[in-house]
């Protein structure tokens, strides 16, 4: 297992170097990056399905020669389970780029893109697997270099330098909170290992553990795009090329939440209830406004993006709920629910991902993002269509996918919630359940709205009516991620004991057996009578009950003739796209309804020559307000730029002036150490 | 395995026959309110039998998904319909799925529907579908609210589970947190399946239609299985709401002599249930679709109420 682990990190290397070398032979760039990157992914998945069927921690490490740094790995059930989701993601977004990345031959610096590809791999790797904060840090860092470099790969673009520069700065404010964080834990355990800060930090002071949470929950809830701290994420994922898209909001973002489920359930023995309360609110509130600004979207990447942010909100409810439920002493209720947050954690990743790689290949054969320009795609495209559709389907919670599936437990989780004894718990799981049906309901409406305006109807532009099918690897790597919407939908139930370890290692609960009835045919709720689903029932049933219209077919219908015909134009000399309901008009009742969170501002100029009746022209504008952009950002942004003006007395630039300082805090920093 | 098919084929032999019979129903009483003759009781099942045998055209512009449609949402439907519990606490086919995937599965069926009317590339199809998303989703918290509240005094969401708790609690619904579920229930119950004030399931083009809107470019067989389809929609939500809070006469097991009276009993339940819908559709003007958010407030905050009472009293 540590050979094929070490092979696959060796893989990821050799690609980032095959990818640095042909920097002046693009073909072989793009063709040894990425097929480096796909056997390593390949390597990384049979490693970690490796762990997860050894179980247990397999831990070992390399002497760096620097002090305090050691290349410590340490894979346990939970880094497995991260690293078999990045090893999937890793494996189709790399065979899908060697026919994305081709049309870029000659116009783009693919041996630049094809190396920080293959370090963004493997730094991913290393933070799933990184048993020391010190080498932790360093793995997080190089991932968000890593991760800047192909944001800002359209450097040519001012918003794209500007959107990769604002994910650099949140990624590091993020990072010195960590970093604070995991010192006050080392100092409390006198080592930077992992596994000494094993439930270190609930034998902190109590106000030391309510610091811990809030630094790691803030620090790690950049990362994972958690309102309010999502401000990046719908800069950054559009902007950067669709397959990194894809690997961000598949699984960079996710870092974030391994993050959380290291600290919270492995770091804490049981935090604080409040903390559970709080992330759970935090994650009602990222579902409900990620998919609320999804819906305003016209930028197909960009609705994808807020969508990320709502679905990790759906990972937090599952989290918070069992955060609440240890701190409550109700271990078994706490499986169910980090199961949860864990599947959907895993769900989102493959359609997520699934989804930026079919809108990258729209991108693709049309040159647009915006939605407004696409239209029919799902004739010259049907292969594409037919798996955003899967992935529409899946990320809406529509049974029998695998979104419904984890939606389905955290429903469960939070109904289990009213187990609890807190009057609290009781009222605040149900509603928080309410507020999720709604997040669901508005994410179908919004994948309505994403695919329908998208791949039905008519053409709405020129590029659109001549858009064509992506070549046959980029079909494959969507074909790969819809199999696995559809298996993790199907499968749940032998899916299901993959998470037994991780909640086994943080918990201490084996969760799995509970949660399947009827011989792995249903998934229960986690107790007897408590209620149960099939999705493979579901789907057979689904199948089998369309024998029911085939048979009236054949007894009344077979008679009936079956013409086309035109669509009624309303009376209109002739249907043409000008006549269809567009993204903003489809939006439109949404944008009415939340109009106080939304501040809409539109503005109509009609061009006319007898009456205004009879316009010759219409220019139509409408914007919603980024409300956290300016109402929380700006303002801090300026009394940033304030504080930094008054600093600049201190900078008088006289090198007098300079020593005094140096000696100053030479002297503070003796007496401080005299003093402790 | 026989007996469970015997169930499932009598469970769907009844969603089938029963739905047009209590969407005609409706329409009939309503019509007798309104002093107009309207159509008589069994045309609902002569307007499907027609539309099957008929021709259809299909919109030039239209993809396989308007063909598929039809099939997704009628299946969909009658799959949820098979797990609510009809005339016996043992719903045929309860271990695939429970309130939880009722209220999915639905939602699966509208997710294509609203497609369908995106697909032809009509205008009104577009304004239906956009509508259509907008209500259901601010109706789905309130539903959700509602199962909850019913599912948390069954301590499950299993339906039949919750059917028997019902049945041996005959007079719980006089509690105030299951009145309060089961008007907020009524609210959405007129919200899903299109009814006034909400949408007018008897207008054809006019702008304020919503579901109409959506399916304007379907005939035929096609149209035949959508109108099923929401008959038989209707009709899975109206048993939910009677045998989850009025479980009289429901029975416990699938015994001949237990079922048959449980059916006189749920017919004369709906009966009662349509007779409410009528009412409330007689006495209202259908609203703007802007003042809908208010009515859906109202249901969620009685939705809310009923989830609070139910461990104050």
């Amino acid at each position: 297992m540590t050979v094929l682990f070490t092979a696959g990190l060796i893989a990821y290397l050799a690609g980032a170097v095959a990818g640095i070398a042909g920097v002046r032979a693009p073909r072989r760039a793009r063709i040894g990056a990425f097929s480096f990157a796909l056997v390593g992914a390949l390597l990384e998945i049979v490693a970690a399905i490796g762990a997860l069927a050894q179980g247990g921690v397999t831990a070992w490490t390399l002497p760096s020669g620097v002090p305090l740094f050691s290349w410590a790995i340490r894979v346990n059930a939970l880094s497995a389970c991260f690293n078999l989701t990045l090893g999937i993601l890793a494996a189709a977004v790399s065979i899908y780029s060697f026919g994305y990345v081709r049309a870029m031959e000659g116009r783009r610096n693919i041996g630049v893109l094809g190396c920080f590809y293959n370090i963004l791999l493997l730094s991913l790797t290393l933070v799933f697997v990184a048993g020391n904060a010190f080498f932790f840090l360093v793995a997080w860092e190089v991932m968000a270099l890593a991760a800047w470099a192909l944001v800002s790969f359209e450097h040519e673009k001012a918003r794209t330098r500007r959107a990769g520069m604002l994910f650099l700065i949140m990624s590091h404010a993020g990072s010195g909170l960590l970093l604070v964080g995991f010192l006050i834990l080392a100092r409390a355990s006198g080592s930077l290992d992992f596994a000494t800060f094993h439930h270190a930090a609930s034998a902190l002071p109590a106000w030391q553990q309510g610091a811990v949470f809030l630094l790691f929950f803030l620090g790690f809830g950049v990362k994972a795009g958690v309102v309010p701290l999502h401000v990046w994420l719908p800069e950054a994922h559009p902007v950067s090329p669709s397959n990194i898209s894809a690997l961000m909001s598949g699984i960079v973002i996710k870092t974030g939440i391994y993050g959380m489920a290291l600290v919270f359930f492995d770091f804490f023995d049981a935090p604080p209830a409040w903390a559970g309360i709080l992330v759970l609110g935090a994650g009602v509130l990222s579902a409900l406004l990620g998919v609320l600004y999804a819906l305003m979207e016209h930028d197909l990447k960009r609705l994808l993006a807020y969508h990320s942010i709502e679905n990790i909100g759906i990972i937090l409810i599952g989290f918070g709920a069992a955060m609440v439920f240890r701190a409550l002493g109700h271990p078994a209720m706490a499986g169910v629910a980090l199961i949860a947050g864990l599947y959907h954690t895993l769900n989102h990743a493959i359609f997520k991902s699934l989804l930026f790689l079919g809108a990258g290949s729209v991108h693709y054969s049309t040159g647009t993002r915006n939605m407004e320009e696409m239209g029919g795609l799902i004739r010259p495209m049907p292969v594409t269509a037919l798996c955003f559709l899967i992935g529409a389907v899946a990320i809406s919670g529509l049974p029998p996918l695998n979104g419904f599936v984890s939606e389905w437990l955290t429903y469960q989780a939070l109904l289990a919630g009213f187990g609890s004894t807190q009057t609290l718990t009781r009222v605040i799981f149900p509603i928080a359940g309410a507020l999720l049906a709604l997040t669901a309901a508005l994410a179908a409406a919004c994948f309505v709205k994403a695919f329908g305006i998208s791949f039905l109807a008519l053409p709405r532009s020129e590029n659109a009516a001549q858009a064509h099918e992506a070549p046959l690897s980029m079909r494959l790597g969507m074909g790969f991620l819809a199999a696995g919407c559809v298996a993790l939908g199907l499968g749940a139930t032998w899916f299901l004991p993959v998470f037994d370890p991780i909640t086994e290692q943080l918990i201490g609960v084996r969760a799995s057996s509970a949660l399947t009835a009827a011989n792995g045919f249903a998934i229960s709720a986690g107790a007897p009578h408590a209620g149960t689903v099939s999705t493979v029932g579901i789907a057979a049933m689904l199948v089998l009950l369309s024998a029911l219209p085939a048979l009236f077919w054949l007894v009344w219908g077979r008679a009936g003739r079956r013409a086309t015909g035109p669509t009624w134009d309303c009376g209109l000399p002739g249907l043409t796209a000008d006549n269809e309901y567009t993204a903003t008009g489809f939006s439109k009742p949404f944008r009415m309804i939340f109009s106080a969170l939304y501040r809409p501002r539109r503005e109509i100029q009609a061009e006319y020559e007898v009456s205004p009746y009879y316009p010759t022209a219409i220019r139509f504008e409408s914007e919603i307000e980024p409300s956290f952009e300016k109402r929380m950002y700006d303002p801090l942004r300026g009394w940033l730029y304030r504080m930094a003006g008054r600093m600049r007395s201190v900078q008088a630039g006289s090198i007098h002036a300079y020593l005094a300082y140096i000696f100053v805090a030479l002297l503070a920093l003796l007496l401080f150490g005299v003093r402790g | 395995m026989t007996g469970a098919l015997l169930k499932v084929v009598a469970q769907l032999v009844l969603l089938l026959m029963l739905a047009p019979l209590v969407s005609g129903f409706i329409k009939t009483l309503k019509a007798r309110l309104q002093m107009r003759r309207g159509p008589r009781l069994l045309q609902s099942y002569s307007n499907i039998h027609k539309l099957l045998r008929k021709g259809m055209v299909i919109p030039d512009t239209a993809s396989w998904l308007f063909s598929a449609t039809p099939y997704v949402v009628f299946v969909a439907t009658l799959l949820a319909g098979l797990m609510a519990p009809m005339v016996a606490a043992d719903t045929p086919i309860g271990l695939f799925g429970g309130v939880l995937a009722v209220v999915y599965l639905l939602g699966l069926g509208r997710f294509f529907v609203a497609l369908a009317g995106l697909d032809a590339g009509s205008p009104f199809g577009g304004l239906g579908s956009s509508r259509e998303m907008t209500v259901s989703a601010l109706a789905e918290p309130t539903l959700m609210l509602a199962v909850f509240t019913v599912a948390i005094g069954a301590g499950s969401t299993s339906l039949a589970e919750i059917a028997r708790v019902a049945i041996n609690q005959q007079w719980r619904f006089l509690a105030p947190s299951q009145a309060l579920a089961f008007a907020a229930l009524f609210l959405v119950l007129i919200a899903e399946t299109g009814r006034i004030p909400v949408d007018n399931p008897a207008t054809h083009l006019e702008l304020t239609m919503i579901h109409e809107a959506m399916i304007l470019e379907y005939s035929g067989p096609y149209l035949a299985l959508i109108e099923w389809a929401a008959s038989i929609k209707q009709l899975v939500l109206m048993t939910l709401m009677i045998n989850v809070f009025w479980p009289f006469g429901l029975s416990a097991t699938w015994s001949p002599a237990g079922v048959l009276a449980a059916f006189g009993w749920l017919a004369l339940k709906l009966l009662l249930l349509s007779c409410a819908v009528v009412l409330v559709e007689t006495a209202n003007a259908k609203m703007r679709l802007f003042r809908v958010p208010e009515l859906m407030a109202v249901a969620f905050t009685l939705g809310a109420l009923a989830l609070i009472s139910t461990f104050l009293f």
